[in-house]
């Protein structure tokens, strides 16, 4: 485990460093942040000035070696649209996204797993046909229309949710979190639906296939044959058994909802991270758009670690770190 | 499911509720642009600008036409071509109690130049004075180095702040809410970062009483979602109107619509960089030209009065654009009543094509951004269109503004459509910029991205910036536009009009720098 820890870490260190050199070239090549922050009033006095104070007129490699040399130090550089160190401005927007994005899954997997079972168990039901189509129109629909349709229906007609924003907040372990707050759990409702559709159709559609697979096998036969009940045959037996691919894709896409739930934010205003990098990369800002990149490749390889460590759980056959042997 | 979609498309068509009734004298007003910095030195921007407005005050306000008025200065006056002398006004206080005197103006103007890591700072309006005098408490003498007629203009861009904390104080302190004490009409509550910005009346404003106890700014940059939030009353006004959306909100009797014309003109710039040819120009088989046909006037003419600049303002904009002839709108200062909006006339622009020697027409592109400028990309595509009933073939490539801006300026597009805000409300400034012969160390055609050169203009130009006297300078300000405007020197479309839409019993008076105040805002018939 502590081998399987060590290598791990080695590897996520390169991993950021290519990520953090792709990042400064690519933003590079789009252009120069200047002529978008500079007043196109001011002279070229102004825009030398301005140049010179964000570091822009050193060549690129020598810009990339102060980043690292700040890196080190935990230094990500300050934004140049707001003058504060990215990192502040990342990490003051993560707990809304992580808030926004856990409320999303626990919706999808409270619902999609459950559903899912169901539809594998009674697929000719008019329930079990039922959940299908309407995880059909749940990865169909998409994010941006089915969020302004929820504004329409629940804030604009009922007046029952608010349209936008995140709600009042409480601190938790130091820090704010709005779904201890009655007004927090009203705003967070419906962006948290839309940000969970796509996944519950997902889960569903995954859980059933599992399900139907499942069922088919040796094992289940035999419990029943041993007169388990049914509810322990399918909750532990068939459940456990399917659970690895539902892991892995609950992991990509925990990941993914927490780095780029950017059009949920936009409609809603919540107040995430996902709008600040859109909102980065149309201005350029490239400090901010290197430190978030990093902060999430650091996320995806923390939830890639957790789910390799639950997949040893789930599967006593996996052993961590150790090459694939047939058993 | 099916349920939930036949709801929504009723509730399409459906008035709206408001999902809970606003306190009194409390007012949300949804924004579009975020504000950057709560630190009025910090980023010349138009959102920051607007915002920081209520919580500080220049020497010199504008008014809803963008003319002078007396903000901290009581009266201003040139008392010769280098030396202005202001008054300031007495009884003024600061929100934190300490009085207002002219080491409180020079302290700012001292900072200004200063401010850390600036991506756009307000240095090129303090850099005129190159010397101040402090007669007394309240009376300021400013030198120039050269007669600067706009210094009364240049300072309504900066906001004065207390001696101590210009001395003293960084943006984050701003930002925080410590350092951000000003003399305006309302003071910091809370600033969070591209969310919200939260402000409480300053009771004793020297303006007098304002209707307002607390305002809650929403930065909503979502067209759809600002809409959504004015309709479901989350918030009592919005600004920038999506122009799709303008119908239903004026239709419905719970909401009303503000519009006013701004001073941002949507132009295009021709490449007249050389005379042997200009980038995506070619014949109609590909083939280059033999010239660059840009720097004919007859084919910039042409391609002006191909253009259905009627057709643009009424379908496309929702008639929220008026169209132009030249860089401001007729009511600005520098503005000729000689100078109309090209007539559209397909006709006469093939006559004069062919005059020039282009019988056949030629190929461009058309480039422009798709982010920026209200429908930016429509209009490009509109331009194309009426091209071809002139035989000139267009292709269109829209871009986001990110890649956009840094391309033209390097000169790689032909014909670029673009944007110009004129932040001193008159049109001297306007022309330097975007069509005096580029030399930017003398600070003249700074954006001149076509590089059009004409020195008949360049001297009336300069003849007029230097002149002191109002009426005259007027006079020869309103010359030199026409003598560039009949060179087309370049191709004016249309002047935008701004919208802010407010809910019953709130009436909004339109400004023409777009500026979003809630001093503008008074409650109705209550």
């Amino acid at each position: 485990m502590l081998a399987f820890t060590i290598r791990r870490l080695g590897q996520s260190v390169f991993v950021l460093f290519v990520m953090a050199f792709i990042v400064f070239i690519g933003v590079y090549a789009i252009g120069n942040p200047i002529e978008l922050l500079v007043n196109p009033q001011a002279d070229a006095a102004e825009r030398a000035r301005a140049t010179a104070a964000l570091g822009l007129d050193k060549p690129l490699m020598e810009q990339f070696g102060v980043f690292l040399a700040g890196a080190m130090r935990g230094d990500l550089g300050r934004s140049f649209v707001y003058n504060v160190p990215a990192i502040q401005l990342i990490l003051e927007r993560l707990p809304a996204t992580l808030e926004l994005a856990g409320a999303a899954m626990v919706m999808a997997i409270a619902l999609g797993i459950p559903l899912g079972l169901i539809a594998g168990l009674k697929p000719h039901s008019a329930l079990g046909r039922g959940i299908m189509a309407g995880s059909i129109l749940g990865f169909s629909l998409p994010t941006f229309w089915v969020g302004l349709v929820l504004i329409m229906v629940f804030s604009v007609q009922l007046g029952w949710l608010p349209p936008n924003g995140r709600g009042e907040t409480v601190m938790l372990l130091g820090v704010p979190v709005s779904f201890l707050t009655a007004d927090g759990l009203a705003h967070l409702a419906m962006p948290a639906i839309n940000l969970a559709v796509f996944k519950l159709s997902l889960l569903i559609r995954l859980t059933r296939a599992g399900t139907r697979e499942a069922l088919l096998q040796d094992y289940v036969k035999f419990a029943r044959a041993k007169g388990l009940s049914g509810r322990r045959v399918i909750g532990v037996h068939v459940l456990k058994n399917i659970l690895i691919p539902i892991v892995t894709v609950i992991g990509l896409e925990l990941g993914s909802v927490i780095a780029f739930a950017v059009v949920t934010e936009s409609i809603f205003a919540w107040p995430g991270s996902g709008k600040l990098l859109i909102d980065s990369i149309n201005q350029l800002d490239r400090p901010v758009i290197v430190a978030y990149l990093l902060v999430i490749v650091t996320i995806f390889i923390v939830i890639n670690f957790v789910v390799d460590v639950v997949y040893s759980l789930l599967d006593p056959r996996v052993r961590l770190g150790q090459a694939a042997a047939a058993h | 499911m099916l349920r939930m979609l036949r709801i929504a498309a009723a509730a399409l068509v459906a008035a709206a509720v408001p999902f809970a009734a606003a306190k009194e004298r409390e007012v949300s007003i949804g924004l579009q642009s975020p504000v950057t910095s709560m630190d009025p030195h910090y980023h010349n921007l138009s959102p920051n600008n607007s915002l920081l407005l209520h919580v500080y005050e220049p020497l010199i306000l504008r008014d809803a036409n963008m003319k002078l008025k007396p903000g901290l200065a009581a009266s201003w006056r040139a008392v010769d071509d280098l030396t202005w002398e202001f008054k300031l006004r007495r009884n003024v206080k600061f929100h934190d109690g300490t009085p207002f005197t002219a080491e409180d103006v020079v302290a700012t103007y001292k900072r200004v130049p200063n401010v850390p890591n600036s991506p756009s700072s307000y240095a090129t309006f303090t850099k005129p004075i190159v010397e101040t005098k402090v007669v007394d408490p309240y009376t300021i003498i400013f030198k120039t180095a050269q007669p600067h007629v706009l210094l009364p203009s240049d300072l309504a861009a900066v906001y004065i702040v207390p001696k101590a904390l210009a001395e003293k104080a960084t943006t984050e302190d701003f930002n925080s809410g410590k350092a951000a004490i000003g003399t305006g009409p309302y003071r910091l509550a809370e600033f969070v970062h591209n969310s919200r910005i939260v402000l409480k009346a300053n009771y004793g404003y020297w303006g007098g009483e304002e209707p307002w106890d607390k305002l809650t700014f929403k930065i909503l940059s979502n067209s759809a979602a600002r809409v959504a939030a004015l309709l479901s009353g989350d918030v009592q006004m919005i600004e920038t109107v999506p122009t799709s959306d303008i119908a239903k909100i004026s239709a419905d009797k719970s909401f009303s619509v503000a519009d006013k014309v701004s001073n941002r003109v949507i132009y295009v710039h021709l490449h007249q960089w050389n005379d042997k040819s200009a980038p995506f120009v070619t014949s109609k088989d590909g083939k280059p030209l033999d010239k660059n046909p840009f720097r004919d006037s007859r084919v910039r003419k042409a391609l002006s009065m191909a253009i259905n600049r009627d057709a643009i303002a009424e379908r496309i904009m929702e008639k929220r654009a008026i169209p132009a002839g030249q860089l401001l709108a007729d009511s600005f200062y520098g503005t000729s009543r000689k100078l109309k909006p090209a007539k559209y006339d397909p006709e006469g622009a093939k006559k004069l094509l062919a005059e020039a020697g282009y019988p056949n027409g030629f190929a461009i592109t058309i480039h422009g951004p798709n982010n920026r400028y209200i429908n930016d990309d429509k209009i490009a595509q509109a331009i194309a269109q009426f091209y071809s009933r002139a035989g000139i073939t267009a292709k269109v490539e829209t871009m986001p503004s990110a890649v956009y801006f840094n391309r033209a300026t390097a000169g790689e597009f032909g014909y670029m459509l673009l944007g110009w805000g004129t932040e001193s409300g008159e049109q001297g400034s306007a022309m330097r910029s975007l069509l005096a012969t580029r030399d930017p160390d003398k600070g003249m055609g700074v954006n001149n991205r076509g590089r059009y050169s004409n020195p008949a203009f360049d001297k009336q130009l300069t003849d007029a910036l230097f002149t002191m006297d109002e009426k005259k300078r007027e006079g020869m300000l309103q010359q030199a536009a026409e003598t560039v405007m009949n060179d087309t020197g370049l191709i004016p479309i249309h002047f935008e009009v701004s919208t802010w839409a407010t809910a019953k019993g709130y009436r909004y008076t339109p400004r023409t720098d777009q500026y979003t105040l809630a001093m503008d805002l008074k409650p109705v018939g209550r």
